[in-house]
């Protein structure tokens, strides 16, 4: 199938994206230039938490070519960094301001902007600026008593509640309660590219451009509309190629705001170029939760109720997204199972730490992992195997569609379908489950720490409620669709493509599909919450369908033939009804739709239609994650052998981009199982700001990683029956490799937290064997 | 701000004239100064490789040396590889694999991969993969990459 040109719906066609990436034409926000151009080099706060009495920039402003320094009193109209759903009164005193005012939060905080001819000068000048800060003390662990804010706020904003039943009652029924406490690692999405914005004002037609947009340019367009007092259209969004997003890219940021402004004030483009270092301290970070949970459980293991008490360390501010993230582990944590009662409490907590927001499969990366730490200890403590405790907690097909009365995303949690046993019992075989138990068992014989772990989940995708995507038949035969979608190097653009090309037989290479520009189109969701495929992809189906019927229309017309008896074959109109030679192009369909074509009649000009989708809730695609992995007792390094990725997709438009997505998510998710981790010292200093210290994998760290791609629970929300794939990759990895690290340790000990490191590996092995114990003994 | 000095650099065969300070690195002065974008930085102290090309047919990291290094050499960068409108194998076979998402890191993979595959057509696997774990991609889990690699690296041995 790879590489075939068949056009349309589930084809592993080649990417209509690669040819300039291969070559050396993308462009990237560094990319962007402008004549003129100024370079912003902030001054960033090297403290975590203080009070700023002074900032002295008399040297800086003396170097040559240094054209303005800007602290906070020279922005002062500007208000705090808002949140993208609009005004939150509880939460509104929390946001970052552009620049510190008084009082500076965390290493990394922007105190001072430079504007200069060059962007080494910038630099030096940055150097220059002195920065005098009474230290306090810092808040670094937000499981701790919560404290001061400033001037009677705390440092809780709020507790994220949600549950449903008689939690106390039924932990009174259960035969047994187990209770963990389970922590996941403070680490991000780390993109290759780091963040860029280029901010130019043209004053000729009052328009303020931001370039180097991602994520969400329509949605930013109007928090920033908003936030600079400016009519949406006077401000228009640019999306270029985007060096990787999973969540942290696209978000508005201080630096976003500065580029923009400094655009109007200064009269000259400026550019903004992060650099790793800065990414590291001041890019969304994500993760970091403490989990204290309880679930009560029958005599046979099932799931009686759920009590839990989270801490969600957000940092220093709460940023665009609010509380999304502990909102989403709230609705999110019961996954595949039944659960007839459940308490959460997540305390929503400030630290003296760079903000955090999304990050890939947010709420579920964490609580997949606390929630499948669970049903490991439920099946040990009843000694009943791994596979048969979830078995029995699954939710049947026959349930679908499952409402629970619990939100995520602001949605009610509706699952709209699945067979979840049918695929945990695809995926056992798939892997041969039986022999790799038998393979464990006898490599452990032999001395090795060897494990098998599991995990499943049920992964959210396609958060609605509309999208609208515009299709356009040129006269040459070229089509264009025009959507309010975005890309992030998901393949975006070939998928758009194929849906288009399916509808209109044509070949997907001759789709140009355009997104992230506000200027072509007046709505758009983006690309997040793995949401870019459902709703973008269902609104050009309904578009090309209207093109289609257009062009049969005309074709009729000129054909003189009915409607019913033409059809489209390979981009042009044939008759179906009788043989004939006669055939008419699209392209000369279009010629006949020109606004002075006589032909046209009554009809509206080009061969061109807008379509909607409209959905009334999320879809929910679920997975299993298999892992067999060997812990090196000498150092105390985890090594993955082995994975199985079983998902059910409902459609895939392009399985080899589906694959894609799922074998790199799962990568990007070992980063946080093992290696990667933004640590911080007690005053608050980040100890993890280079590619040195923190780890991404390497090749070297990849396992052999098979994928069981299903379709059999095509999705009830939309036409083409299509779930998400962009999160179902990382989403349970931590998940599965902590059941599997645990399995290798057997009862030397139990993993609760993440990242796995070597460190904490090697701590447990020489504790155990300086005991001299063998793992059968203890 | 430091004195300017005017030097040549030789980049894919076409010589540029350009005035840098003596302090910008190779990296800088080829994206901004040549106009040749497609060498990207993502670290800036020589760990991912997203800015890597070849320094006299060796795989090197251009944020790590000057431009005033690399005077007397021939640089080869990304927008080299394909010989007018047809691609290079590497190239070509990084498409048919699906080895890139976003394409950040793909300019500096596909010059190590071609370095080193020239110099050594034969290299035994698992020292590829080694060579192969010096750059960083975020994207693709490297799955795609490896496999590309390993398909051009026969085509590159077949073309011989």
């Amino acid at each position: 199938m790879i590489g075939s040109r068949k056009p349309g719906i589930g084809a592993s066609v080649t990417r209509i994206e690669d040819r300039p990436l291969v070559t050396g034409h993308g462009r990237f926000a560094g990319d962007v230039s402008f004549p003129r151009q100024l370079h912003m080099r902030l001054v960033r706060s090297s403290h975590a938490h203080g009070k700023l009495n002074s900032v002295d920039v008399t040297d800086a402003m003396s170097i040559r070519g240094v054209v303005a320094v800007w602290t906070a009193k020279d922005i002062e109209d500007l208000p705090p960094i808002d949140f993208r759903e609009g005004a939150i009164e509880k939460l509104a005193a929390f946001r970052q301001p552009v620049l510190v005012k008084s009082r500076v939060r965390y290493v990394g905080e922007p105190v001072a902007a430079v504007f200069a001819e060059d962007p080494y000068v910038a630099e030096d000048a940055a150097d220059l600026i002195v920065v005098n800060v009474d230290e306090l003390p810092p808040v670094v662990d937000a499981a701790e008593a919560a404290t001061e804010f400033t001037l009677g706020l705390s440092t809780e904003p709020t507790v994220c509640r949600q549950g449903y039943g008689d939690v106390e009652a039924a932990f009174r029924a259960a035969e047994l309660t187990v209770e963990l406490d389970l922590s996941i690692g403070r680490h991000s999405g780390v993109p290759l590219e780091t963040r860029g914005a280029i901010g130019r004002y043209d004053a000729s037609k009052d328009v303020l451009e931001l370039h180097g947009a991602a994520k969400v340019p329509h949605r930013n367009r109007e928090l920033l509309a908003r936030m600079l007092g400016r009519s949406l259209a006077g401000i228009h969004l640019f999306e270029g190629h985007v060096g990787g997003g999973f969540g942290v890219r696209g978000e508005i940021y201080p630096e976003d705001i500065l580029v923009l402004v400094a655009a109007m004030r200064l009269g000259r483009p400026i550019k903004w170029i992060e650099d790793r270092r800065e990414h590291m301290i001041a890019a969304n970070h994500s993760r970091q939760q403490r989990h204290k949970i309880r679930a009560g459980v029958d005599r046979e293991g099932r799931l009686i109720a759920i009590d839990n008490e989270f801490f969600h360390d957000q940092g220093a501010y709460i940023r665009t997204h609010g509380t999304r993230v502990a909102d989403t582990a709230c609705g999110m944590l019961p996954g595949p199972y039944h659960l007839p009662n459940y308490r959460v409490n997540g305390h929503f907590r400030l630290t003296n730490k760079t903000p955090a927001a999304t990050y890939r499969s947010p709420g579920r990366y964490e609580t997949n992992f606390v929630r499948e730490r669970l049903m490991d200890a439920i099946a040990a403590k009843l000694g009943i195997s791994r596979v048969e405790v979830r078995r029995r907690n699954l939710i049947g097909k026959g349930e679908m569609p499952f409402k629970r009365p619990l939100v995520a995303l602001g949605d009610d949690v509706v699952l709209d379908s699945g067979d979840y046993e049918q695929l945990l019992d695809k995926a056992l075989a798939r892997c041969r489950w039986e022999d790799l138990e038998r393979d464990v068992a006898s490599r452990r014989k032999a001395g090795e720490f060897v494990g098998l772990g599991i995990a499943m989940y049920v992964e959210k995708s396609g958060l609605g409620p509309t999208d609208g995507a515009r299709v356009n038949v040129h006269t040459s035969g070229d089509v264009e669709v025009i959507t309010g979608g975005a890309s992030m190097g998901q393949g975006f653009e070939t998928v758009i493509a194929q849906v288009c090309a399916e509808k209109l037989s044509i070949d997907y290479r001759k789709v140009r599909v355009v997104h992230g520009r506000t200027d072509r189109i007046e709505y758009g969701v983006g690309a997040h919450a793995t949401r870019a495929t459902v709703m973008t992809a269902n609104a050009t189906f309904v578009a090309a369908d209207k093109v289609r019927m257009k062009a049969l229309d005309v074709a009729a017309q000129l054909m003189q033939a009915e409607v019913q008896h033409l059809d489209i074959i390979d981009g042009n109109v044939v008759r179906t009804d009788i043989p004939s030679e006669a055939t008419i192009s699209l392209a000369e369909i279009a010629h006949h739709l020109r606004p002075a074509s006589p032909t046209r009649g009554d009809r509206d000009p080009g061969l061109v239609a807008e379509g909607w989708f409209t959905t009334d809730h999320m879809t929910y695609p679920y997975g299993v994650q298999i892992a067999v992995v060997n812990i090196d007792s000498g150092t105390g390094q985890v090594h993955v052998e082995k994975v199985l990725i079983a998902y059910d997709i409902g459609r895939a438009i392009n399985p080899m981009l589906v694959r894609g997505q799922l074998v790199g998510g799962f990568v990007q998710g070992l980063g946080g199982a093992l290696f990667e981790e933004f640590q911080y010292d007690e005053r608050g200093q980040p100890l993890s700001v280079t590619f040195a210290d923190y780890l991404l994998p390497t090749v070297q760290e990849v396992p052999d990683i098979d994928i069981l791609l299903t379709e059999d629970a095509p999705s009830t929300c939309n036409p083409l029956g299509i779930k998400g794939a962009g999160e179902g990759g990382i989403a349970a990895v931590g998940a599965v490799i902590a059941s599997a690290v645990d399995d290798a340790l057997g009862s030397i000990g139990s993993i609760t937290q993440l990242p796995i490191t070597p460190q904490k590996l090697k701590a447990m092995l020489d504790k155990h064997n300086r005991n001299g114990m063998t793992r059968e003994q203890s | 701000m430091t004195e300017r000095i005017e030097i040549c650099l030789d980049i894919n065969s076409k010589v540029y004239r350009v005035t840098i300070e003596p302090r910008k690195t190779l990296a800088d002065v080829i994206r901004e100064d040549c106009g040749q974008t497609g060498t990207h930085l993502g670290c800036e102290h020589g760990v991912c490789g997203a800015c890597t090309v070849l320094i006299d047919g060796e795989p090197v990291r251009s944020c790590l040396i000057f431009a005033v290094q690399a005077q007397k050499n021939k640089i080869r960068t990304v927008e080299g590889l394909q010989s007018e409108e047809k691609l290079h194998p590497m190239q070509e076979s990084f498409i048919r694999n699906h080895a890139l998402q976003c394409g950040f890191c793909t300019p500096g993979f596909l010059m190590l991969a071609v370095g080193i595959l020239e110099k050594r057509p034969n290299i035994e696997d698992g020292e590829l993969l080694e060579v192969l774990s010096s750059n960083l991609c975020r994207c693709t889990g490297y799955e795609n990459i490896v496999k590309a690699v390993r398909a051009a690296a026969t085509e590159m041995r077949q073309r011989k």
